[in-house]
């Protein structure tokens, strides 16, 4: 968001004669010739009134926001595409409300019309049957489903959300470019770019009476609430999504956080009894309502793609036994084809008896001979789109083709006719974008948003704004990427604050409820405490070294790679198990010079279990669960990502910037602990995050232990030795309180192994784990003490029986304290053992599924 | 007219134990204008938690039903008896061309031809091949009657492609079958399809069963019927008439049809998802037997 140039822009004189709208484009803010429209004179003003720095500042801030929420778009094939950040221009799109009542009504009946050809495709086929539908363009698409056909729609109401993008022609008329029916994307993000436009710009929304987005979040909940299966009207809805890896994950994630529905994935649901269930810890929890965010082709293996692993076996038939409702209703994308806005009007007069409010860009369906024809004599005025091709790949300019392409398109053209649509080449509406130093007119598209209500339909006012990079607004198209910009419509009365949590009428819980974690949802959670601790215990150990090495260099006269300073190495190796490093092959020449090793595991993202690598897997696990952390929780995530961004695309080369980085991440790990901590309710998720970094914080010490206190060291080293591990322990201070004599083996381990009252001893997190598991969800059959927590008992049970006199003892022959060796190589492999029940009372997923060998014996 | 009992049984060995399995299946036989289905019982075991019967987008009669037991072993066994007929049709010299069957589809006029064009499009196991649409086309010559065409086309494929049921997979694409001239009654249902849709005729794949008759003075043996296919091809005024290329003959009291669709995908005999189970062996026998009244 290069804001401070529009500062600048925006203080110099004649800053609006300078804005020359594009000739022959209808532009929002200004007419070709004349003034200014009324309704932005006063967002202009206010802008003028924030100044140069104002804005800069406002800028800055949005763009902060955007990050810290995590507000991300994932460009298809784009491998950097999870951490793209949302942008937004600062200028809002301004709608004039009698504007908007009319669009509204235009958007509504077009909803209406969707939802009756839906109804008919997959009821009687009149329209296919009267010839007023082309059975190519429906049948011939496969988006049209038949397993779906006759199925039960509840409520008559297939088409629960909707989607149109729309531009305007040079005289201002409303056109629709393209149809969102499958699962409209991008409410989330218009959402949040409101949620951060109204704080960055606080009095000019408030001054501008915008109408007020909840109201439609709401009717969504409402209507899902209203289309389930009655069961006391408490619906239990889930968001079913391709992973954090798809396109819109953000926005999935978002969505269903805000709608307090549970966000899942095809594994973590199964069809039993006909009905639809949601694997959770140890139990089933039957769902009522699927909000899909997947094509309708890919949700039933059994019944419509069979290659597809994102859906759920037997999921169509839990619809037909009406035993669930998904919106929108399976099949529903077969109104994307984009052909089918030829037809629109005919179908309208059919089945609504009016005329078609809205209209589309001019369409031609190449199936039909004469459309043919005149596409292929007009091509070069037309843009082509090919149904059924992927996002982004579907339309090109025959004009802007070079010769053998232009002929291959027209030769498929002609072999496969109902498969292509031209539309005429419009020239889109603008709107003012800062380009460089200028206000700049730039060709936008509005994406607008509907929700089915009892009676029609509901518009969220407003919606997603997207600039067009390029010059053409028709090949915006479907991906959401490019500049966002948040679209007003003007009230003319001011209006209510509302939000979904406080809601005055009793429309929606006030408290939305608890959802249920899914086995995947645990598993995350467990690793993110595991990832958690392993990081923070790792950067306390790195800065211990390089602080010993520093100190090791100030002197430069003790020799090289003295015991402490090898045994603090090699548990780093350990800990990382990053092998050789400073226990395997080329061990001692690293020893000798340990920094290039060092600065390899604090900044070299290629290094197996280095810094890097363990704060990705942080972050990796808490994009997957991103639903379940609070937004407070997501901005450390993000200070940590971008911090670890600085680290790898800019490694220290010296030990006192490696400590400048690595200061700050113990800052952010540590907060990250606190408030998962202190802001997660105790809910089971919090349960197994919690347990994971116990059992990580147990493990790590125990490794710690074995690799500084087994070798027997000179006196001199050992209390160095002590030192660092209450350092890397942070037990300093308790230490130095508790034991006022020197240090000593046998008090060191009385602190950090049996102290159960130690926050970093191993005794207290055995305590932790046993309180963590005996709280876990059990079976209904469930007799007795699980294996976790029989494990979790005999560890604890074997630390608190531990004799410190006998442990400490050293053997005179391998000067080694062999006892304390063979207790902490137990203790580890028991940690290890509660690790793994764990996994499988938990988290262990159901076998994948097979498909049937479908051949039956095909003979004479 | 004609009663014909069939049975079909379908049974799954496997490795493994398999905790739950979802299947559907197209194995009630379903009416047809010269079909009349006098019973359908489906025996399944181990007893399934679910089984439901719907009818499908073509009037097919589809099962539904998940088994939510630990088993090793799945039978599914259809027994059904059937009156069938032979279509009387009209001389084949006299039927109209097939040019105007090919227009009377696209003038967009007639419910039911419009209701038909479903089967002029190309499917998911049946592309509108060129090579397919060339060989149909030297059947239908210009002005040909459409039956007399058809009856051609069939005999065709009947003497032109070998019988190997080594050579056909799970579904041999038209190409290859087209390439090679060989494949099963699938591949030549699904290559005679094409080639009628591709000249803009509405034609569909039939799943079925054929009696089949020991050698004269033999017993016949039990289990040594198989699941059938072959095509239809509509004519105005006369409805659809079905043709067996594999047997160069017009189907009439030796065959059942189960089921009709765009082609073997709509209408698969048994298909599932099962979790578990690891390996598993396949065994399918097939009774096909005359009632005696």
């Amino acid at each position: 968001m290069s804001v401070p140039n529009l500062a600048a822009a925006l203080a110099r004189p004649g800053l609006i004669d300078d804005y020359v709208p594009i000739p022959g484009c209808f532009d929002e803010m200004r007419p070709a010739q004349g003034q200014v429209r009324p309704q932005w004179r006063y967002v202009l003003e206010s802008l003028r009134t924030l100044g140069p720095a104002g804005i800069a500042e406002r800028g800055r801030e949005a763009a902060r926001m955007f990050r810290d929420n995590g507000v991300t778009y994932n460009l298809n094939g784009d491998p950097q595409g999870m951490s793209r950040p949302w942008e937004l221009d600062l200028l809002p799109l301004l709608i004039r409300s009698e504007e908007w009542a009319e669009l509204e009504r235009g958007l509504m009946q077009r909803a209406e019309l969707f939802n009756q050809i839906l109804l008919d495709l997959y009821g009687p086929r009149e329209l296919i049957n009267r010839g007023l539908l082309p059975a190519e363009l429906i049948d011939g698409y496969r988006e049209y489903l038949f397993p779906c056909h006759g199925l039960e729609v509840a409520r008559r109401r297939p088409l629960v959300n909707y989607a149109a993008d729309l531009t305007r022609m040079p005289d201002g008329a409303w056109r629709v470019i393209s149809d969102r029916t499958q699962s409209p994307l991008g409410a989330g993000y218009a959402l949040e770019n409101r949620v951060v436009l109204s704080r960055v710009m606080p009095s000019l929304f408030r001054d501008s009476h915008v109408h007020r987005q909840a109201g439609f979040f709401r009717a969504m909940r409402r209507t899902m609430t209203r289309l389930s299966p009655g069961r006391d009207g408490h619906a239990r809805v889930v968001v079913l999504n391709p992973g954090p890896q798809s396109e819109g994950y953000f926005e999935h994630a978002y969505l269903a956080n805000y709608l307090g529905y549970t966000l899942v994935q095809g594994g973590d649901l199964s069809v039993r009894d006909g009905a639809l269930w949601l694997r959770t810890l140890g139990r089933l929890e039957r769902i009522d309502a699927m909000l899909r965010r997947i094509d309708g082709s890919a949700c039933d293996p059994l019944e419509l793609s069979e290659d597809s692993n994102l859906g759920v076996p037997g999921l169509v038939e839990a619809v037909r036994a009406g035993n669930l409702v998904v919106a929108n209703a399976l099949g529903s994308g077969v109104l994307e084809h984009p052909g089918l806005m030829a037809f629109l009007p005919e179908a309208c007069r059919h089945l609504l008896g009016e005329e078609l409010l809205l209209r589309d860009i001019a369409t031609w369906w190449c199936g039909e001979p004469k459309a043919r024809a005149f596409v292929l004599e007009n091509l070069d005025i037309l843009a082509i789109k090919q149904a059924g091709k992927p996002p982004g790949q579907r339309g090109v300019f025959p004009a802007s083709l070079e010769p053998h392409a232009r002929e291959a398109l027209i030769a498929s053209i002609q072999a496969a006719p109902h498969r292509f649509v031209a539309q005429e080449r419009i020239k889109p509406s603008t709107a003012p974008v800062l380009i460089g130093q200028r206000l700049e007119p730039r060709p936008i598209t509005l994406r607008t948003f509907l929700c089915a209500e009892d009676e029609g339909y509901t518009v969220l006012p407003g919606g997603l704004g997207r600039v067009a990079l390029t010059d053409d607004a028709l090949l915006v198209g479907n991906q959401l990427g490019g500049l966002g910009k948040d679209a007003w419509v003007l009230a003319s009365e001011p209006e209510r604050q509302e939000s979904l949590l406080v809601s005055g009428e009793n429309q929606s819980p006030t408290v939305i409820q608890e959802n249920e974690v899914s086995s995947r949802v645990a598993d995350n959670l467990f690793w993110i405490g595991r990832y958690a601790e392993r990081a923070e215990g790792l950067v306390r150990l790195l800065r211990m070294i390089i602080f010993k090495l520093s100190e090791r260099i100030d002197v430069d006269t003790v020799p090289p790679a003295q015991v402490y300073l090898r045994s603090l190495l090699e548990a780093l190796t350990q800990q990382t198990q990053s092998f050789p490093g400073f226990l395997g092959e080329g061990a001692e020449e690293r020893l000798r010079d340990p920094l290039p090793e060092l600065l390899s595991l604090i900044a070299d993202p290629r290094r197996l279990g280095g810094l890097p690598q363990t704060l990705q897997a942080l972050g990796n696990a808490a994009y997957s669960v991103r639903e379940r952390l609070s937004v407070d929780t997501w901005r450390i995530v993000s200070d940590i990502e971008s911090r670890l961004g600085a680290l790898t695309s800019n490694p220290p080369t010296q030990p006192s910037q490696a400590l400048d980085e690595l200061d700050p991440l113990v800052t952010s790990l540590v907060a990250f602990s606190g408030l998962t901590q202190e802001n997660m309710t105790r809910n089971e998720g919090w349960h197994f995050l919690e347990t994971g970094r116990r059992l990580e914080r147990g493990a790590a010490l125990t490794a710690l232990l074995r690799s500084t206190l087994t070798p027997l060291a000179p006196e001199q080293d050992e209390t160095t030795l002590i030192e660092a591990v209450l350092g890397v322990t942070d037990s300093i201070i308790t230490y130095r309180r508790r034991y006022h004599v020197g240090t000593r083996v046998g008090a060191l381990l009385d602190l950090v192994l049996q102290d159960e009252g130690n926050p970093r001893a191993l005794a207290y997190q055995l305590v932790a784990l046993e309180r963590l598991v005996t709280e876990m969800p059990k079976g209904e059959l469930a007799v007795g003490r699980s294996l976790t927590q029989k494990l979790v008992l005999k560890t604890l049970t074997r630390v608190r029986l531990a004799e410190l006199d006998t442990l400490v003892q050293p053997d005179p022959q391998s000067h080694r304290r062999l006892v304390l060796e063979q207790f902490l190589e137990e203790l580890e492999a028991d940690l290890a053992a509660i690790s793994d029940a764990l996994t499988a009372q938990y988290f262990r997923h159901e076998e994948q599924p097979h498909s049937l060998l479908r051949r039956i014996g095909v003979v004479k | 007219m004609i009663r014909l009992r069939v049975s079909h049984l379908t049974r799954y060995d496997y490795t493994d134990a398999v905790s739950l399995c979802h299947s559907i299946v197209h194995l009630k036989p379903r009416q047809c204008p010269h079909q009349r289905c006098l019973s359908s019982t489906l025996r399944i075991s181990p007893g399934p938690a679910v089984n439901r019967e719907h009818e499908d987008f073509f009037s097919n009669r589809v099962n539904y039903f998940s088994i939510q037991q630990s088993h090793n072993v799945l039978e599914v066994t259809a027994v059904s008896e059937v009156e069938v007929s032979a279509p009387s049709l009209p001389e084949a010299a006299e039927t109209p061309a097939w040019e105007v069957a090919r227009d009377c589809l696209h003038q967009r006029r007639k419910p039911a031809m419009n209701a038909a064009l479903v089967f002029t499009l190309a499917s998911p196991l049946v592309p509108l091949n060129v090579a397919a649409r060339e060989y149909a086309a030297l059947s239908f010559t210009r002005g040909r009657p459409i039956l007399e065409a058809a009856d051609d086309f069939m005999a065709r494929i009947f003497h032109e492609f070998a019988y190997d049921p080594q050579f056909s997979s799970i579904s041999t694409p038209v190409a290859e079958v087209m390439a090679h001239r060989r494949g099963v009654c699938q591949d030549f249902a699904h290559l005679a399809i094409a080639g009628l849709r591709g000249l803009g005729l509405a034609a569909r794949y039939v799943s079925g069963y054929l009696e089949t008759l020991p050698p004269p003075g033999q017993v016949k043996l039990q289990g040594s019927d198989a699941s059938h296919a072959w095509f239809s091809l509509l004519i105005p005024d006369l409805g659809w008439v079905d043709f067996d290329p594999t047997n160069n003959l017009i189907p009439g009291e030796q065959h059942i049809t189960t089921a009709v669709g765009r082609d073997y995908q709509d209408v698969t005999p048994m298909r599932g998802i099962f979790y578990g189970g690891g390996a598993h062996d396949l065994t399918v026998a097939v009774d096909v037997n005359r009632v005696l009244e």
